[in-house]
Formats: C-alpha cells, sequence, structure tokens
C-alpha cells in the first residue's frame, strides 16, 4: 500500500532543504513520486504526463528549498494544480424559466444512474421544487420497479410504460408530469456501453425528443483508465452539461474525475457519498484534489460534525470543561457523537479522513467498535447519580455494574481510569481556555 | 503453468474424479478467443497506431516506454507492470526477442503466467447441495452473473436454487426473479429488509429438502469500506456454514472491469472477509480492458474464474489466463488490432 504523496514527497525532498535550488535529478525523483501517486489515483496515463510536466516547469521555477519542508512546497504545487484542473464547485442545474425542466441521466451499466436519480429528486423536492422521475431504462429486470421503490420512499410520481419505446415513453412521461404540475422530470435511462452503438444511438434520440435542459453522465469513481473512453463518448453522443460522480463513500481515490475534466471540461456538479438518499452533495474540487493524492479530507469531517453536533451541545459541553464539570453523562455523550460522525462507514472510516493518517491507517487494526459498545453498557448499567459523581463508585456498585453490562470489574475499573485521565486532560484545558479538538468537538 | 479451464463442461467441478482439463486445441477456442479479442481491440486502436509507427526495437527506450504506457493504460497498476516489463526485459536480454510477433507471444505469456490460477480453477459445485456465495461492490454484475451462471448450470444437468439476501437496495429481488425464471432455478426470497443472512440459510434449507445440487447466494453489493455491512456478509458466510458443515464451498467476487485501483483493495477486504475462491471479471465487452485482474492475480493470487462479456445469457465465460494475456496485447505491439 503506498503513502501518501506528502509523505513519499517528504521522503524525497525534505531532506534537500537549504540546498539552494534542485538538481535535475532531485526534481526528476519527485516527479517520479508524484507520477505514481496520480497513476495510483487512477488517473489517466495521458492526463499524468501532461500534469507532470507542468508541475515539473513551476516546481522547478519556485523557491522550493528556501523553504523549512520543500517536499510539502511541492504538495502544495501539486495540490493548486489539481484544484484549478478540477474545475469549479457547485455549478447549479439550470432551471427552465418554462416548467417542467427535464434532466436526462445517462452512464454505463452499474454507475448508480437510477440511484442518483433518486437523490436528485429529493435534492430538488428539499429545495421546494416538484420532481417527478420517468422510467425509460426497458432492458435491465427490475429497473422500473427499482425506481417506482425509489419514487414511493421519496413521494414523488414515477411514470412508466413498461417496455414500451423508452425515446417515445421519456417523452410521454414529461407531458404526464406537465400536466400534474410537476416543475422538474428526471428521466432515467439503461446504462449502456459506449461501443453498443444501437443504445448510443437511442441515447441521441431521445435527446433530439426531450429537449432535456441538463444532461448529466453518472460516472463511479471507481473507474480506471478507462473513463476518458467513456467520458469522451457520451460527450460525443449527448455533450452533457456535467457529471454526478458516485460512489465516493468508498475509499477509491477518484482520479476518474480528473480524465472527465481534462478531456472534455465538463464540470462536476454532484457527488454521491453513501447509499441513502439524502448522500448526494456539491462538488468540492480542493476536496477532490486532496482525496486523489491520498491527503484526508479535513472539511468533510468538520462537515459531518457538524451536522451532527449542534451548536447548544457544544457549548454546553464548552461550559462544562470550564469549570472541570466533565463527568460520566459527558463521556457517553462524546461517544455516542464520535459513532454518529462515523456512521455507516464506521470509526476506521472516520480516522481516515484525518491528513496524515488517511492511508497508513489501511494497514492498521480496525477500531475495535465492541470496545465502544462495552464502555456505553458499562456506563448505562450506572446509576444517574454515580454517573455524575463517579467518587461514589466502591467495590461493591462497581461489582453490580460489572454485572448488569456483562462485563467484569477490571474492565470496570479501566474505564473509570480513563474517565479520570479525561477529566485531568479536560481540566488543564479547561485552564488553558482551550477546548480539545477530539474526540467530538469541533470547533467553529 | 497450471491448466486452464476453457469450456463450461469443464468449468463445474462435480466430485467425479475428473481433473482439471489439459489445454486445448487452438480451433477449439478460436471462438471466445476472437470474441474476447474483439471487443477488447476496439478500444485499443488509438494504441496501436502510436505503437506501429514504432519498428521493435529491445534497444529502444520508446519501445520500453509505450508498452508500459499500454499496461497502464488497462489497469494492470504499477507494480504488476514492472513485473511484466522486468520479466519482458529479461526476456529480450536473453536474445529471445526479435520480431514484434515475439514480442506480442511473450508477453500474452508473461501476464498468463502472472494470472495462472492457485489451485482448481474450476468452480466447485462437487457437495451436495454445493453452495456458491456471490459478493462484490454495488453496480458490478453480481445479480446478472448469477443468472448466468444458474443457466450453465442446468446445462451442465444440475439443478440450483438462488437465494436473493440482496434485502436491501429496491426491487433487486424481482431482477433476480427474472433471472431464476430464465434459468430455470429455484428462487427463495423473503420480503425486502428482512435479514439476509437467514434468506441465505432458508435458500440452503430448501435444496436440501428438495434435493437440488446448487445453492447459489446473491448477497446486497457493499462497498468494501462500509464495516457494518462486511460484518453482515461475514454474518451469512457464518451462518452458511451453520446450516451446512463446510459451506460455502465457493466465493465469488464480482470485480467490474472498469475498475480501477481501488479493485485491489475490493479484493484484498472482500478475502479478509470471507475468503475469496474466485473472481468473476465483469463487463468485458466494453472498452474497458479488466487489466485490474492481473494487479489482483499478482499481489493477492486470488484467480479470475469467469469473465462476463456482454448481456446476453450465455454471455459469462471460463477465464483462460493465455487468451486473456494475448486479446490485452492483441494488436498493442505491431498494430494489426
Amino acid at each position: 500500500m503506498f503513502d501518501s504523496l506528502s509523505d513519499r514527497l517528504g521522503a524525497t525532498l525534505d531532506g534537500l532543504r537549504g540546498k539552494g535550488r534542485l538538481s535535475e535529478d532531485d526534481i526528476n525523483k519527485a516527479m517520479r513520486e508524484i507520477r505514481l501517486a496520480l497513476l495510483e489515483a487512477d488517473v489517466n496515463f495521458g492526463v499524468v504526463k501532461d500534469f507532470v510536466a507542468r508541475v515539473k516547469e513551476r516546481a522547478m521555477g519556485s523557491d522550493v528549498l528556501d523553504s523549512l519542508t520543500p517536499g510539502q512546497q511541492v504538495v502544495k504545487i501539486v495540490h493548486e494544480e489539481l484544484t484549478e484542473l478540477m474545475g469549479q464547485a457547485g455549478t447549479k442545474l439550470s432551471m427552465s424559466n418554462r416548467p417542467p425542466t427535464v434532466i436526462l441521466m445517462a452512464g454505463l451499466q452499474g454507475s448508480g444512474k437510477t440511484t442518483a436519480a433518486g437523490k436528485l429528486a429529493r435534492l430538488l423536492a428539499k429545495q421546494k421544487r416538484k420532481p417527478a422521475m420517468v422510467a425509460a431504462d426497458i432492458y435491465r429486470p427490475a429497473a422500473i420497479q427499482q425506481l417506482q421503490t425509489l419514487g414511493k420512499s421519496l413521494q414523488v410520481p414515477v411514470f412508466e410504460r413498461g417496455t414500451a419505446d423508452p425515446v417515445e415513453t421519456a417523452a410521454w412521461g414529461i407531458e404526464q408530469a406537465k400536466a400534474q404540475g410537476r416543475d422538474v422530470v428526471i428521466v432515467d435511462t439503461a446504462g449502456r456501453l459506449t461501443i453498443d452503438q444501437e443504445l448510443m444511438d437511442e441515447l441521441v434520440r431521445m435527446k433530439a425528443a426531450v429537449k432535456p435542459h441538463n444532461v448529466l453522465l453518472v460516472l463511479d469513481s471507481m473507474t480506471g483508465q478507462d473513463a476518458v473512453a467513456t467520458a469522451q463518448a457520451f460527450a460525443d453522443a449527448v455533450d452533457y452539461d456535467g457529471v454526478i460522480l458516485t460512489k465516493l463513500d468508498g475509499d477509491a481515490r477518484g482520479g476518474a474525475a480528473l480524465a472527465v475534466r481534462a478531456v472534455t471540461g465538463k464540470p462536476i456538479k454532484f457527488v454521491s457519498v453513501g447509499e441513502k438518499l439524502d448522500q448526494l452533495e456539491e462538488f468540492h474540487p480542493d476536496r477532490m484534489a486532496s482525496r486523489i493524492l491520498g491527503m484526508g479530507d479535513v472539511m468533510s469531517l468538520i462537515e459531518r460534525a457538524q451536522d451532527e453536533f449542534d451548536e447548544q451541545q457544544a457549548a454546553d459541553l464548552e461550559a462544562k470543561i470550564r469549570k472541570a464539570e466533565f463527568n460520566l453523562d459527558d463521556m457517553l455523550e462524546q461517544l455516542r457523537m464520535v459513532r454518529k460522525m462515523a456512521g455507516g462507514g464506521g470509526l476506521t472510516s472516520l480516522l481516515g479522513m484525518v491528513p496524515g493518517i488517511g492511508r497508513q491507517i489501511k494497514n492498521m487494526p480496525k477500531v475495535d467498535e465492541r470496545q465502544i459498545d462495552r464502555v456505553e453498557a458499562i456506563i448505562l448499567s450506572m446509576t444517574p447519580a454515580e454517573r455524575r459523581n463517579p467518587k461514589l463508585l466502591d467495590g461493591s456498585r462497581r461489582r453490580r455494574i460489572a454485572g448488569g453490562s456483562g462485563t467484569n470489574v477490571q474492565t470496570v475499573n479501566q474505564l473509570l481510569s480513563q474517565f479520570r485521565q479525561m477529566q485531568k486532560m479536560m481540566k488543564q484545558m479547561g485552564k488553558s481556555g482551550k477546548v480539545p479538538q477530539f474526540p467530538g468537538l469541533p470547533r467553529r | 503453468m497450471s491448466p486452464m479451464s476453457r469450456s463450461w463442461q469443464q468449468m463445474f467441478n462435480t466430485g467425479d474424479g475428473a481433473q482439471p482439463p489439459a489445454d486445448e486445441t487452438p480451433e477449439e477456442r478460436g471462438g471466445l478467443f476472437r470474441r474476447m479479442r474483439d471487443s477488447l481491440s476496439k478500444s485499443r486502436r488509438a494504441m496501436s497506431q502510436q505503437l506501429q509507427a514504432v519498428v521493435f526495437n529491445p534497444a529502444d527506450p520508446e519501445v520500453w516506454e509505450r508498452l508500459e504506457e499500454a499496461l497502464i493504460a488497462a489497469d494492470c497498476g504499477v507494480p504488476a507492470t514492472v513485473e511484466v516489463i522486468e520479466r519482458l526485459e529479461a526476456a529480450a536480454d536473453a536474445g529471445g526477442l526479435l520480431t514484434a510477433d515475439d514480442l506480442r507471444a511473450r508477453l500474452a505469456e508473461i501476464v498468463a503466467e502472472l494470472m495462472a490460477p492457485q489451485g482448481d480453477p474450476r468452480i466447485d459445485v462437487s457437495h451436495r447441495p454445493a453452495v456458491v456465495l456471490v459478493t462484490g461492490v454495488n453496480g458490478t454484475g453480481k445479480t446478472t452473473s448469477i443468472g448466468k451462471i444458474a443457466y450453465h448450470l442446468r446445462e451442465a444437468g444440475l439443478s440450483s436454487v438462488i437465494g436473493a439476501a440482496d434485502t436491501f437496495r429496491a426491487a433487486a429481488g424481482e431482477q433476480l426473479e427474472t433471472w431464476a425464471t430464465r434459468a430455470g432455478a429455484d428462487f427463495v426470497s423473503s420480503q425486502s429488509g428482512a435479514d439476509p443472512a437467514a434468506v441465505a440459510y432458508d435458500a440452503v434449507g430448501a435444496a436440501q429438502a428438495r434435493g437440488r445440487d446448487v445453492v447459489i447466494v446473491d448477497t446486497a453489493g457493499r462497498l468494501h469500506t462500509q464495516d457494518h455491512l462486511m460484518e453482515e456478509l461475514r454474518k451469512i458466510h457464518r451462518v452458511i456454514g451453520q446450516r451446512l458443515e463446510g459451506a460455502p464451498h465457493e466465493v465469488l467476487l464480482t470485480i467490474d472491469a472498469t475498475t480501477g485501483q481501488n479493485g485491489l483493495q475490493q479484493a484484498r477486504l472482500f478475502s479478509q472477509a470471507v475468503d475469496v475462491s474466485g473472481i468473476v471479471l465483469t463487463k468485458l465487452d466494453g472498452t474497458a480492458k479488466g487489466g485490474i485482474a492481473l494487479a489482483i492475480a499478482h499481489e493477492l493470487a486470488i484467480p479470475v474464474k469467469l469473465v462476463g462479456m456482454g448481456e446476453g445469457i450465455e454471455d459469462l465465460q471460463p477465464f483462460d489466463p493465455l487468451d486473456f494475456g494475448r486479446a490485452l496485447f492483441d494488436g498493442a505491439a505491431d498494430g494489426t488490432g
């Protein structure tokens, strides 16, 4: 497993600090590392070539070696160039002033079109629009039922005509939606291979028939070097307006995104970060650049924390820490918070977003979630009075708690000593006026 | 090199004592080879034209660079690419590579060597019932592959039960049932949101009660990074073992041929969870080259057992390393593709 580019460039260049200027050899070594990191992230090899040449030019011209950490300086250059290449953040969908606005979804099989259509419908409904969906995938068994199930759970109407001609169905569905006063219509199409001329032609005919205001290409973030061919073939056929990058909740670096940008210049409009229908987000070029470089994703981490942690809770906890009143109830709350932030991905995925831990964590033993279950069980086996004042916990109470939580006295003792350490730490931080950032306490 | 599977008749280890098949004559496998080469070479024209300009000369660094690019462009990844190039360089140093034909032949052999399955390349259906668990990331073609495997089982005279343990995705059961009907297999499911391990358990029980030969268990697509879903998969595996000792006998992981280097991580983590016995490399009929399978074989020694070449029920084929090696490069070295 490769380390992040930061680590690799650090190892290559940081020993050279103060050397005056980089030799050709040093530069080439650094460029090799960059090349490998980008290939590892599935950035297209042609794009990598041009990109590395650009970075090399900038690295040669800058005063990289005056820096304390020449490696980080080069990483910064790479990150800036990547971010720039990645394009603008949050480009919006174009909304027709004569509703309904039509959105046509296209992509390979299994890229996540149908799910993305559902997520988009939910997002639009949340923005006070009245979306509808049309099922124009007549090939995959049960594709229509899948869209109907999604529509039902979102309370969004789905129009379908079984296996009738998909082009006609799309046009018909839009008319139905219009008649029912829906203002956005999402047309879900069949997944198709770019070399399947017949199906690509069908897509072209569909575009001509429904005159969509937005055509979106749905692209799996795990796609490898073939992303270029896919992006280009769909651009040639339907000249899409933007991309939805899916399955970003996995650990793929997502270099495919770069291929789309570099080859077609089309913006990435949304990223899909989970299986739940609310997990469609705006695209952030700088975060994507960090991800491709394996640098962690602090911004997403903070956002998740903010989602889960309301302001009042944070203020309460901060006050408690200042007054050194941190008790076992607070500890429990923090644990639950961290777990909630981790969401479906588990604690390890949460740690994976922390820069510097990112890639290494893959080789580390997983955080044992059951240990957290045990801590939770132990605290819940205490009376409220005990949780507020752990000093009450004598031998017999500890035995009772061990029995109640299905653990043993040693484990209870261990927890209490951990708690005392945490309390001590909190006290010190309270005095210095600094609130600890982790676990579970985002600063705003 | 270990023996390779070439036809469906030989793909199933039915426990009749037959050994894995020896090499067939080129005529016998012409059909699949041609098909695979056709689809693999479609996207390779641009690359071939580039390479055509270069007359093969082992002393020319550009030749090596082009070869390296061809491997990277096929998603073979850096370590496997380095390995192939080093072996090829050794062959060139030994004076064995004089023409573009030599180069092409040797390249295919090297890829085949790296991909040659460790152990039996067949699918083990020698138990009664034999249980095959199929898993993979969302959208990689699990359900479609299962339908096709069931069809080929029936062609081989084996009856099967398909267990729909994907209780998560909307309408996954319906999709699978359609395939089961087409393949003439029994279908065991439960309502959406049910415990998938319970469905797997029932499916094995149904096969035992009805005397069916093989149980194929479909599972919900899951990202290998979702700990709770990987835990669920372990549970399905465990529960199958509780119902029938020694089961599942095969654990197949579907990998989409368009997948990049993340495929390695998929194979690694799924193997850690349920000890994958073989890969089904799907969607090879597109422009993607499926080189990630080489990276997986090279780093994790998990064999590819089947390849998916299209939508049709007969478009799932036994994997052949040498064909794969040839198809991966055919045309890349001399521009004839």
